[in-house]
Formats: C-alpha cells, structure tokens, sequence
C-alpha cells in the first residue's frame, strides 16, 4: 500500500492518511476484508506519532470504510459503493457550487463555463 | 488510558531558579517532547522524577508506583539517558556490558553488542577515543539494552548529526511498538519531535505552559501575519503573544480558524514547534 505524506501541504497528516485510505478502498486496489497495518506500525513506516495514525483510523471507523476487531487490527469494511460514490458526487456539487457563484458575480455565462468543463475532460484524455 | 508516568505538583526551589508546581501526564504507548529553552527546569523535572535530586514536594508515579518508596523495582523498568551522565573515559565499551550484567536483573548483553554494531561502535576502544555522537549513541545503547518499560531520556539527539539522529529515532518508535511502554524525551531540536511526538509538554521558567497532543498544536495554533494597524484592532484575548518586528506584527493564536472567522487577515501561517517555542518565550502580550 502507497501513501504518500506532504509535510508543508497544510492539509493534517491525519486527513491525508484518511482520505488515501479512502481513495483505495472506493477504488477497490484495498479490498472488503483485507487486514490494514496497525497503528503502531504505520505510525512508525510514516514517520509520524501514534494519535495520528489513530485519529485516521478512528474516523475511517466512523465513516464504514474500515471495521476493527478488538485484539486483532483494523480490516476493510464492506463498503457500499454507492455511498461512497454519493459522498464523491456531494463534494463535488459543493465544488462546482463555488464555481457558479463566482461565475454569477462576475456575469460569466453558464455556456463559457460548460465549454471549459468539455476543455478539461478533453484534457483529461 | 492508563498513564506510565504522573506528575502532580512537583516543586522545588533552589536559589534563583524554581519549579512552580509542575504536573503532566504520560499516557501508555506513547512518546512526549518535553521542550523548553536552556535553564527552563527540564533537567531538574527528569532528575526528579528519577529521584536523583531529593527533598522536592509533590508526587512521581511511574507505572503507578511511587517514585520513592518503590524506586529499586521502578528502576528495573526504566532506561535513563541524562544530558550530563558519562562513564568512566578509561572503560571499554564491554566493560560496560559486565557492569550492567550485575546492576539490571534484564540485562540482555546480546542486544547491548547488537546495538553497538548497527551504531558502529567498536566495543574495543576506550570511551576517551569516541567523538561526542559515539558516546551519545553508547548511553543510549546502555539505556536500551535492559528491555525498559519506559525511556526517560534527557537531551538524546543533541550532538548527534542528522543521520545518527535519524537512527535514534527510529529506535524510540521501534520502542513504542510495546503500547506498554512510553518514551519521555526533553529536546530542544524541536523538528525530531514535529515527527514522532504523541504529546509536547512546553516548560518555560520553572512552569508548565502547555501540554497537549502534537496534533491539536499543530492544527490549531496559528502565526498571524499583519501589519500594525490590523493588530490594533485585535483583542487582548483572541492572542497568546506578539512579536514585532520592522516590518509587520507576529500574532501567536491558539485556534487559527477561529480567529479567520473573526478576523479579516490574510495570513495565517503552520506554527512549527520552534516557532511556538520563540513566540512563547520572547513575545509580548
């Protein structure tokens, strides 16, 4: 398993290792059942403190993406992908929210901004 | 979670310099940075919680024992690296290994010569030959090698360049697979501790200032950015410390998103360890 950590991104070293850990699982590279590193373990191969990797982990708990079993680890939960995949389209609406609203404030037409969605998919190819 | 080491209350006073009722906990598993500058009571708190200097008030408890009524038993249990403990220079680094046979009941003399080899320390030369990094990395080979439960460990990394450094701490997170033991460890190179911290405990001037998880510091406090005329117009409470210099003003704040909400600033920087340490000790409030 890859995960890869910035230290000066910002982002809380706790919300990367989560949401990687999520983008696996929704991806199915991490499947249902699979065994994940321990706390401690991770902790140590990420170079990072224990309540991080813990923190990570409780929230992925907390979300279904991840069961633990007392005394044995943490393992890959059954996870629905559709929710996942409602949770993904939820960030996404409240992205292109954003977009709207700056595009209304600036009278930028809803056609420029659909010309410039098909450039980037195009560019996506 | 059961704590490996309690402070309550701890003071002692010595002629110009005290230490002003000190208590912080050490949950299991887990490894604190014990950081404040030069002179703060770092090395006076360890010596006595190890019950090397006497006569404090206050209460120790080491996995739940009292540091003083059970100190024989405790001790068993912990390795001790001070800023200031050396051995004899005429000693080779295997006459340490036959000491020790005799003074820890663990003591396990094939991990002391595994560690002596993964830090390349030559177990035949007397100690007066090895650079300062080599007899750091020596004490804390000894500390190790009785299978501690517990580390307390005074100013490890200093001397050491970065790769050695790199290597003890390696170590420390090795140590605290065993989610029963904990490691306690003052430094003042404050980004070995930004790494591998569970919990940072801030003395300045004989007094605890803070103690908290590594993670709520560094995702909460903030360094705000701005010119005077921004500053005036924030509230005495909404900072911890300021620091000016020619050209702008630094804010010290405890939740920095809390303070966006309020506030129209543009910058709010990640506070590192070290830039908390400064403000914290050379800002006004």
């Amino acid at each position: 398993m890859e995960i890869i950590i910035s230290n000066s991104s910002g982002v809380p070293i706790y919300e990367q290792i989560r949401e990687q850990i999520k983008a696996k699982i929704v991806s199915n590279e991490l499947k249902s059942g699979e065994l994940l590193p321990s706390i401690r373990t991770l902790a140590k191969d990420l170079r990072c403190s224990v309540i991080t990797t813990k923190n990570a982990y409780e929230e992925l708990v907390r979300d279904g993406y991840v069961v633990t079993i007392p005394s044995k680890g943490f393992y890959v939960a059954k996870v629905n992908l559709d929710v996942a995949r409602e949770e993904q389209l939820n960030k996404i609406e409240s992205l292109l929210d954003t977009v709207v609203t700056l595009a209304k404030t600036n009278n930028i037409e809803k056609k420029t901004i659909t010309e410039i969605l098909d450039i980037l998919y195009e560019e996506e190819k | 979670m059961e704590n490996i080491l309690e402070v309550k209350k701890l003071s002692k006073k010595y002629t110009g310099f005290e230490l002003k009722n000190i208590s912080f906990e050490l949950p299991k598993g887990m490894i604190m940075g014990f950081i404040g500058e030069n002179g703060a009571g770092k090395t006076t708190t360890i010596k006595s919680i190890l019950n090397i200097i006497g006569n404090y008030k206050g209460e120790v408890k080491i996995f739940g024992l009292d540091n003083k009524k059970n100190e024989r038993e405790i001790k068993e249990d912990i390795g001790v690296v001070l800023d200031d403990m050396f051995f004899p220079e005429i000693l080779l680094p295997k006459d340490i290994n036959t000491i020790m046979k005799d003074v820890y009941k663990n003591w396990d003399s094939d991990l002391y010569f595994k560690y002596l080899r993964d830090f390349n320390l030559p177990k035949d030369k007397q100690i007066k030959t090895y650079s300062k990094g080599m007899r750091k990395k020596l004490e804390i080979a000894t500390a190790l090698s009785h299978h501690p439960k517990l580390l307390i460990l005074d100013e490890p990394t200093s001397g050491l360049d970065p790769i050695a450094r790199n290597e003890v701490i390696d170590i420390f997170q090795d140590f605290i697979q065993n989610e029963e033991c904990g490691v306690l460890l003052s430094s003042h190179i404050t980004s070995d501790l930004e790494h591998i911290a569970d919990y940072i405990t801030f003395i300045n001037d004989g007094e605890i200032i803070l103690s908290k998880t590594k993670d709520e510091l560094i995702e909460q406090y903030g360094i705000v950015k701005c010119t005077e005329s921004e500053f005036k117009k924030v509230d005495k409470q909404d900072y911890i410390k300021y620091k000016k210099t020619k050209y702008e003003c630094e804010l010290l704040v405890e939740n920095k998103n809390e303070f966006k909400k309020k506030y129209n600033v543009n910058t709010i920087d990640k506070i590192s360890l070290e830039d908390l340490m400064v403000l914290m000790v050379k800002g006004e409030k």
